[in-house]
């Protein structure tokens, strides 16, 4: 290991030291605030330190890690993202009683294994940061075990989780049997890529499908994501959504470029069905929610289904607007469970659909927040989701995938139904008698969220150019 | 750099409007009243130092880079056609203001922001030629008309405010696809990817892409117009909105629809139109006629005029696949006509709404008596819908019907029974409003000092426009020529010599031809 190397791994080592340095001061004693304040500002270190890494791209830790830019590009969104996560958890742990410092302890785990996700080139470090995602997620979904809800989010969670985690495993087994090798890009050596793959390979390929779509919630391995966003509490769905669905395709996106699989016809259609029915499934299943983290459990199930899209087109322009919507995607995510997450009291979560009544007239500001997450979500213009879709839609064409934009367009006419519904809550019907008071950092994250959501809606020029210069999958 | 202003301003005025609307109501009036009386003087002083006719195509231009990575820019620009458009815009957007005065109680600062947004989206609209900002504009003016139907509508708010808004985007997305199909086609010729206007005229493509192509544009022209078989979330839309709203929706959003068939379905797709020409003149009699009979058949005072529009719509369509100079003057003279005809009657409707909290037309009657001034006007804007010599609507249908008849003798002639249509049910609602027996007894007053100003301009804008055309007119016939002339010499048919309406025939001779 050189100097360098240890500058390289040096985000995730501030991530990996942060848990222990946490779990010695609470040994000696608990402070929440220290804690949170701590867990901060190691998280905004682990994100400054990526601009040490930055000169000294690409790096590979033979043969498991690989620094390059793509991978430093999400290593910077899930980083972000953790931070905004740490702000709202802090607002919303804050109302629990009970011992809530261990909370960040397994938080930074979890983004320690979401960073390995995003630098695996190796089905060892894919499966590892997989793990130590998931099981870091277990406990965070039953993380107040007084609330029953919680508690049988996390038992279903693990169950299903583990069963997921089964097929990818033995999927790569049979990858790894077919080929000899663990590595993504040795896996099929372009010579060879001219017929069809072996149905040993194919059989592989397959149970690696259904072991990210488990993880991605698309149809039809989409059945957990709603129970498991309503039960789990609000920072952990927001982590789930973002972060963790992030980090998985983040490393589908690189395994499918990596292994040329949109080359490969039977995978395609494979892949264009389960995006087609994600959206239909997801979207229409949305529609009459009453609850609104299962209902943004469906909107995710169809906007993941749109985000298989660039997969398909094998392209760079492809991986751009993935990443692009991605972003895009987070910080509306971001600003959805941030309001629902400021909302809560310490009983329950404010996700009744019921609870926004008449918010317009209570709190405008936090209306009007929440109001353009959902605009951005169905894609409406001045939002960061109309240009991340226009992009989208755009790569797709330009690769001929006619079927998949107008599919998408159709869902997106679709979804405007129930996200309209959710904004006419918020302004039309009489107040309601819930009366929550909002700190005013919660207040200030909230509005800048929406500016970021304007900003990358209106000059998505900057955002476009990062990515543009980023996101090369080398 | 200037245009972009004519649109920033509104927008800003949108936000200080929210913002000051919360504590204090008047202030939110005062500064939205403000902020489009800015933009109606910038317009002014536009149209005074460049309204001549310019050597260049445009009057005057803006273009900016905005995603240049695929080939967006901010490119506005301005002739006579948005010219006159956007006269209408500042000026409808001015009489919203001004009738809302003591409509609105509910969060009127968010209310007025609605309104400006709308405003500055369909300047937006009515400026751009760069495709994908023109998509941007015209899918920006959707959420705030959702919003002010949602919040200040009427009973059945919620459905229609639904059916507008899925109606309208469903559309819009359609056009979207399209504006990418282009892209991606013009693209493909040329290696270069642009959504420029200018640049993709007179793109290359095979038959069967343009007219799908063009398929996309029609969607979103024809809903927002609305053309016969897609009228169906005009009258929902129209009668649940607050007066301003319909007043926005009837004067101005519909005349984007006609806007953008002139500007950008037929230049852009100049083969695929003319094999479309026919469907499309059946189209524009079918909603003549059947617009006509369904107002005829309402009983809901608002509802009933919501659907003249259907018709009068009819013949934008008519005269659009008319192909010919004559036909262009009269769309155009009709969008400014029944944006201001059509306007005054919602205006007079939500009048009458104030006063007797009623639309029923089976329980008015007799106002005349009451309301002698707003009686008049009733009288007028009924007599301008039925197409009366000497008012604005008598012009642009006459020249409508005059350029439909050199293309099409049979459609023209089916089209002019619209005509007689709409005589018949305009005189309806005059015989049942302001005639007969007194229905509601209302100790509630005429028109006030606001209203009569409100509607006396119109009544000024109106006879104005029916007396002396001419200014109109002068300031369509650039773009309309470059229309025209893209239409004819891209296609191997020969076309008869465009009229060259220099002068038009001034309106005392019309008027002779017709009697």
């Amino acid at each position: 290991m050189t100097r360098i190397d240890f500058l390289c791994l040096a985000p995730l080592l501030i991530v990996a030291t942060a848990p222990i340095v946490i779990m010695l001061t609470v040994a000696i004693k608990r402070n929440f605030r220290v804690v949170c304040i701590f867990s901060l500002l190691m998280f905004i270190l682990a994100f400054l330190s990526l601009f040490l890494v930055l000169p000294h791209t690409t790096r590979h830790f033979y043969p498991l890690l690989l620094f390059d830019n793509y991978s430093l590009l999400f290593l910077g969104i899930i980083y972000f993202t953790s931070i905004v996560v740490t702000m709202l958890s802090y607002g919303y742990l804050k109302q629990q009683g009970g011992e809530r410092e261990e909370y960040f302890i397994v938080l930074f785990v979890a983004v320690l294994g979401a960073s390995v996700l995003v630098t695996a080139e190796h089905f060892v470090s894919f499966f590892l940061g997989l793990e130590t995602l998931s099981i870091s997620l277990y406990i965070l979904v039953a993380y107040l075990r007084s609330r029953d809800q919680c508690i049988e989010a996390g038992v279903k969670f693990l169950v299903i989780a583990s069963l997921a985690t089964a097929f990818l495993l033995f999927g790569m087994g049979l990858v790894y049997a077919g080929t000899g090798t663990m590595n993504f890009r040795e896996i099929l050596p372009p010579e060879e890529n001219t017929g069809a793959i072996p149905p040993l390979m194919l059989a592989g390929f397959g149970l690696m499908l259904a072991g990210i779509g488990f993880k991605l919630a698309v149809v039809p391995f989409h059945m957990w994501t709603p129970d498991i966003y309503e039960g789990a509490p609000v920072p952990v769905t927001t982590f789930i959504a973002t972060i963790s669905k992030g980090a998985v395709l983040a490393l589908g996106l690189r395994f499918f470029i990596d292994t040329r699989s949109y080359e490969n016809g039977q995978l395609v259609i494979v892949i264009s069905i389960i995006s087609i029915l994600s959206m239909f499934t997801g979207n229409l299943l949305a529609l009459r929610q009453g609850n609104l983290k299962r209902l943004l459990a469906y909107s995710s199930i169809a906007h993941l289904g749109y985000l298989l899209i660039p997969l398909l087109t094998g392209t760079r322009a492809g991986v751009e607007s993935a990443v692009f919507y991605l972003a895009a995607y987070v910080i509306t995510t971001l600003g959805a469970f941030g309001v629902i997450s400021a909302l809560s009291v310490s009983d329950r979560d404010a996700d009744d659909i019921n609870d926004l009544k008449g918010l317009f007239h209570r709190d405008p500001l936090i209306a009007g927040v929440l109001t353009l997450a959902l605009l951005s979500l169905a894609g409406l213009p001045l939002t960061a989701g109309f240009m991340s879709k226009f992009f989208l839609v755009l790569a797709g064409v330009k690769s001929g995938l006619w079927l998949l934009a107008f599919s998408l367009i159709i869902n997106s006419v679709i979804s405007l139904y129930y996200y309209l519904r959710v904004v006419k809550i918020m302004f039309t019907d009489a107040e309601s008698d819930r009366e929550v008071q909002i700190s005013l950092i919660t207040r200030i994250i909230l509005v800048l969220i929406a500016a970021g959501i304007l900003i990358i809606g209106i000059l998505p020029s900057y955002l476009a150019e990062l990515i543009g210069t980023f996101s090369g999958i080398n | 750099m200037i245009l972009l202003y004519l649109i920033l301003i509104l927008m800003a005025g949108g936000i200080v409007a929210w913002i000051t609307g919360k504590r204090n109501p008047l202030t939110a009036r005062i500064i939205s009243l403000l902020t489009v009386a800015i933009d109606l003087a910038l317009l002014l002083a536009l149209s005074f130092r460049y309204g001549s006719v310019s050597e260049t195509e445009w009057l005057l231009e803006y273009s900016a880079l905005w995603v240049h990575r695929f080939g967006i820019g901010i490119h506005l620009a301005l002739d006579g056609l948005s010219l006159l458009m956007l006269f209408l815009t500042l000026i409808i957007g001015l009489l919203a203001i001004l009738i809302s005065w003591n409509e609105i109680k509910v969060d009127p600062g968010f209310f007025h922001f609605n309104i400006l947004w709308i405003l500055s989206g369909i300047t937006g609209v009515f400026l751009s030629i760069d495709l994908f900002l023109f998509y941007f504009f015209w899918e920006v003016m959707l959420i705030p008309m959702y919003f002010l139907i949602l919040i200040w509508g009427h009973e059945n708010r919620v459905y229609a405010s639904y059916k507008f808004f899925i109606f309208t985007q469903a559309s819009g997305l359609m056009m979207f696809l399209a504006i990418l199909g282009l892209y991606l086609v013009h693209g493909k010729n040329t290696g270069v990817y642009t959504f420029d206007y200018q640049q993709l005229l007179g793109t290359n493509m095979t038959p069967s892409m343009e007219m799908l192509l063009m398929g996309g544009f029609l969607a979103a022209f024809l809903v927002k117009l609305p053309a016969f078989p897609f009228h169906n979330w005009l009258p929902d839309a129209h009668t649940e909105a607050p007066t301003a709203g319909s007043l926005i929706l009837a004067s101005l959003m519909l005349k984007t629809g006609a806007y953008g068939l002139i500007r950008f379905a037929v230049p852009l797709f100049p083969d695929a139109s003319r094999i479309f020409a026919p469907v499309g003149m059946c189209l524009g009699v079918a909603g003549i006629l059947y617009g006509a009979k369904l107002a005829f058949a309402q009983t809901d005072l608002k509802r009933l005029v919501a659907y003249t529009s259907v018709s009068h719509m009819g013949f934008v369509i008519l005269g659009v696949y008319a192909f010919n100079e004559m036909a262009y003057q009269g769309v155009v003279m009709q969008m400014i006509a029944h944006g201001i005809s059509t306007g005054a009657l919602f205006i007079i409707v939500g009048q009458l709404y104030e006063r007797l909290h009623t639309r029923d037309l089976n329980r008015m009657g007799g106002l005349w008596a009451k309301f002698p001034a707003m009686g008049a006007m009733g009288l007028i804007f009924s007599m301008a819908s039925l197409g009366l010599p000497g008012l604005g609507n008598f012009v642009a249908e006459f020249l409508t019907l005059a350029g439909a008849f050199k293309a099409s003798i049979l459609f023209a002639s089916l089209a002019s029974l619209g005509l007689i249509a709409a005589t018949i049910y305009s005189l309806r609602i005059l015989q049942k409003v302001f005639y007969g027996r007194t229905g509601i007894e209302t100790t509630v007053k005429d028109l006030s000092v606001r209203e009569s100003v409100v509607l006396g301009s119109l009544v000024l804008a109106i006879v104005f426009t029916g007396l002396y055309p001419q200014p109109v007119i002068d300031r369509a016939r650039p773009a309309i020529e470059k229309t025209i002339n893209r239409e004819t010499s891209s296609g191997a048919k020969e076309t008869k010599p465009v009229l060259v309406p220099d002068p038009v025939p001034p309106l005392t001779e019309l008027r002779e031809v017709v009697e």
